[in-house]
């Protein structure tokens, strides 16, 4: 069982990190980080299942690979994103955390820009020329 | 799944013993041996967590087709 490792996994992370705690504070947050980091591993070999199965899908649906590919790239920035921001707010450092966060954003809407101008491409064809 | 869980027990090995050489160094009266055992057992430690998140940072690329 999968879920059952990740579980101990996390109850394990927790014991050493209360153990170091108060004997080394720089190892007991590195043993943080090192958790997310081999939980997000386990998980990303599963997600590329997934993957393989939306590109199937897309392509008897016979949708433009360029969509595909845009959506797939935004997820991955929204995982890096998600574990730099966690790990510097379990640092206690809200504000870089925030300004991770933002830079995330911002860059998941210039990937979508190619997205939104077939969008509105697409509403104007459909207006009647005045 | 059972090596990733050894690296965690690994590390928090490597924090005990430099931990406990620090004190035993500290109590020596030597203390600028006990800052550099620090350093180097960050430095060890650092090295294992930095090959970790460029395995995962590679699979995260190689998967979402950057």
């Amino acid at each position: 069982m999968d879920m059952i490792q990740i579980v101990l996994l996390g109850i394990i992370a927790t014991i050493l990190f209360i153990l170091l705690k108060d004997v080394n504070v720089t190892f007991a947050f590195i043993i943080l980080i090192l958790t997310s980091i081999i939980m997000l591993l386990f998980i990303l070999q599963r997600i590329g299942f997934i993957i393989d199965l939306l590109n199937v899908l897309g392509e008897r649906a016979s949708i433009d690979g360029v969509y595909l590919k845009t959506i797939l790239q935004i997820i991955g920035i929204a995982y890096i994103t998600e574990l730099g921001a966690n790990i510097t707010k379990d640092a206690g450092l809200t504000s870089v955390a925030s300004k991770i966060e933002l830079a995330g954003k911002i860059l998941i809407l210039i990937l979508a820009i190619p997205i939104i101008t077939a969008v509105i491409e697409a509403i104007l064809h459909f207006l009647p020329s005045i | 799944m059972l090596t990733d869980a050894s690296i965690l027990f690994q590390i928090a090995t490597i924090g005990i013993i430099v931990a406990l050489i620090h004190t035993i160094l500290k109590q020596m009266d030597k203390e600028e041996i006990a800052q550099f055992v620090t350093l180097v057992g960050f430095i060890i430690v650092l090295v294992i967590v930095i090959n970790r998140l460029s395995e995962l940072l590679d699979q995260i690329r190689s998967i979402f087709l950057f």
